[in-house]
């Protein structure tokens, strides 16, 4: 099992900016030198609801980007969606509100040494940290291709600001409201054939995640996919928010998507046993 | 100067606080938010013989001021427990708490054996009473003779120095009796309470939402649960020492247990929300035993079951 994130460490953060983005909510946090420890893939746990809550549990939310210079210093961007009591709470919180929050949490993406063509995947916000993984790639040369799904247009984040470092960005809705009508793992396979990818990043809802797995099985393309089960304490205490991982010798085991994760190698996950209990082995 | 040392049968600790079981995993976690000597233990999450890979997910569900899990003892199993995570800890000079749990009354047995040669252990704690099993047949605490069988063999097996405190269910018609029937099998102390039985149903799904159906309900929505558990064994088996826990999450929660009758008191789901939240309350209980004028954690233990015209300590 994998040590939890070595830099973490709990602050109090104060709300910069809370600026709505179609459906979701871009929540900048002024967060100091923690900004440096913080990598792309990373997450917070963040307690809502403010004091006397009923609500006992922190909230994971993904790094979107973070920003070593600006007017308040070490900045921390956030997209949250307020679907949930939690995220409710968060989205309602106003420039100068104080945020407790866990920082940086699990695994990052990894990054190539060898500038390479990575394709960035995202579904729905789940493109929330795919822009701050676009800027780290792009610095280091490589071509940065950004595919972006959602069932429908309202869905989609995509701010215009994060546009600056991907080469290409195509969106796809199931309803056609926005960009390509279809899937956004769709072109994949074709990209896979001519060449065209090195490795992909994605991040989005299980079975997009599972699909593109599927999609990579058999070619050498490398896919980094950001899992998402729901977790209690986000630092690898409560064992809830587990996943059926195969080591390299085929033993599956349960791993935590909060310290072994969120970031996992897709062709590690046993997507077909996700929700169930793989054979125990002795 | 308050006094905050405690003693579970002969097993001393410097601070009544300690980890819960199963919320703590095995410590490692935790030390990157807390010194772990600063407390009284790490109680480790139930080990079993064998590697388990527990329970289908979802395995959490929030409630209101609580949540329920359904974990189902998933683990390393004892012997990679012995090789690797007890020697961290007791590397890192932490106290430590072993807790165990089987499917038979041998497995129980067979555990202890192997716990028993293992350097660095202050107590035993064996939990009969997870609710996260397939059978309810095998939630030892819910049936008195049951529950002795477990303790009497690993009684036997285990020997006279390390104490074993039996961690009981509070989903039972009469605790009490079944407290007693551990006590009588050689149980040095009691861990009071586990999780309560308890389920989620989705809306979306329309059905239970957790995967193992059931789960077990933690957090401040069960402490008065905790609490009048604690009492009632308390005042019938008042020498017996009690490990409280139940939606402890402050240094008053813990001070309510302590007067119940707890010896020692255990943070489980608060950790979840505070990785360091048993360090704070450890500060408030200190703070709040000086203002009522007590030196000792031990003056206050069972404090509210003095009689009527007693009203100084």
């Amino acid at each position: 099992m994998s040590p939890i994130n070595k830099a973490s460490g709990r602050i109090i953060a104060t709300v910069v900016s809370n600026k709505r983005v179609g459906q979701y909510h871009q929540i900048l946090l002024n967060v100091g030198e923690m900004v440096n420890s913080c990598k792309p893939g990373n997450f917070v746990a963040i307690k809502v609801g403010g004091e006397n809550s009923r609500m006992i549990l922190r909230r994971a939310f993904a790094i979107s980007r973070v920003s070593l210079t600006g007017p308040y210093g070490g900045s921390m961007e956030l997209i949250a969606a307020p679907f949930g009591q939690g995220s409710k709470w968060l989205c309602s919180q106003v420039e100068g509100a104080q945020i407790d929050l866990i920082a940086p949490l699990g695994t990052a993406f990894g990054i190539p040494t060898e500038p390479v063509r990575a394709l960035l995947v995202g579904g729905g916000y789940g493109s929330a940290p795919l822009f701050g993984l676009a800027e780290v790639l792009k610095n280091r040369g490589c071509r940065v291709d950004m595919y972006l799904g959602a069932s429908t247009g309202g869905k989609i984040y995509a701010p215009m600001e994060g546009k600056r470092s991907v080469n290409v960005l195509r969106i796809y809705t199931e309803d056609g409201s926005m960009g390509e009508r279809g899937r956004v793992t769709e072109p994949i396979p074709g990209l896979i054939k001519d060449g065209l990818v090195d490795v992909i990043y994605s991040c989005g809802p299980m079975p997009m995640l599972r699909a593109i797995s599927d999609i990579v099985a058999g070619s050498d393309v490398v896919h980094q996919c950001a899992v998402e089960e729901s977790m209690a304490c986000g630092v690898g205490i409560c064992m809830t928010c587990v996943l059926p991982v195969s080591d390299s010798e085929g033993n599956v085991s349960m791993k935590r998507s909060c310290v072994d994760g969120p970031v996992m190698d897709g062709s590690t996950v046993m997507w077909d046993l996700v929700g169930r209990v793989p054979e125990v082995h002795s | 100067m308050i006094d905050l040392s405690t003693t579970l049968g002969n097993a001393w600790f410097p601070s009544p606080l300690f980890t819960a079981s199963g919320c703590a995993s095995s410590g490692k976690e935790l030390a990157q938010f807390i010194d772990l000597r600063e407390i009284g233990a790490v109680v480790t999450k139930s080990v079993m013989s064998k590697p388990r890979h527990g329970r289908a997910t979802p395995r959490m569900a929030e409630t209101p001021s609580g949540m329920i899990n359904s974990i189902g003892l998933q683990g390393p199993g004892i012997d990679q427990f012995l090789a690797n995570d007890l020697p961290w800890l007791v590397s890192q000079k932490a106290r430590v708490i072993v807790s165990i749990a089987g499917e038979t009354v041998e497995e129980y047995a067979t555990l202890a054996r192997k716990v028993r040669s293992a350097p660095g252990i202050s107590a035993l704690e064996v939990n009969i009473s997870c609710p996260n099993v397939e059978n309810r047949g095998l939630v030892f605490a819910c049936d008195p003779e049951a529950s002795r069988r477990v303790i009497d063999g690993v009684r036997k097996t285990l020997g006279g120095e390390l104490p074993i405190i039996a961690k009981l269910s509070p989903d039972v018609t009469d605790l009490v009796s079944i407290a007693k029937g551990v006590v009588d099998a050689g149980a040095d102390g009691l861990a009071l309470i586990n999780t309560v039985l308890s389920m989620v149903i989705n809306l979306d799904t329309m059905r239970p939402h957790l995967g193992g159906k059931t789960g077990g309900l933690s957090g401040p929505a069960i402490r008065p649960i905790a609490v009048r558990a604690i009492y009632q064994v308390h005042a019938a088996l008042p020498n017996i020492p009690i490990l409280g826990m139940g939606g402890v999450s402050t240094g008053r929660d813990a001070l309510e247990l302590i007067l119940a009758g707890a010896k020692g008191i255990s943070v489980g789901t608060a950790s979840f929300g505070d990785p360091a939240a048993i360090i704070t309350i450890q500060n408030e209980l200190k703070e709040l035993l000086k203002v009522r004028g007590f030196t000792s954690v031990a003056q206050a233990v069972g404090y509210a079951h003095r009689p009527d015209e007693e009203n100084t300590h």
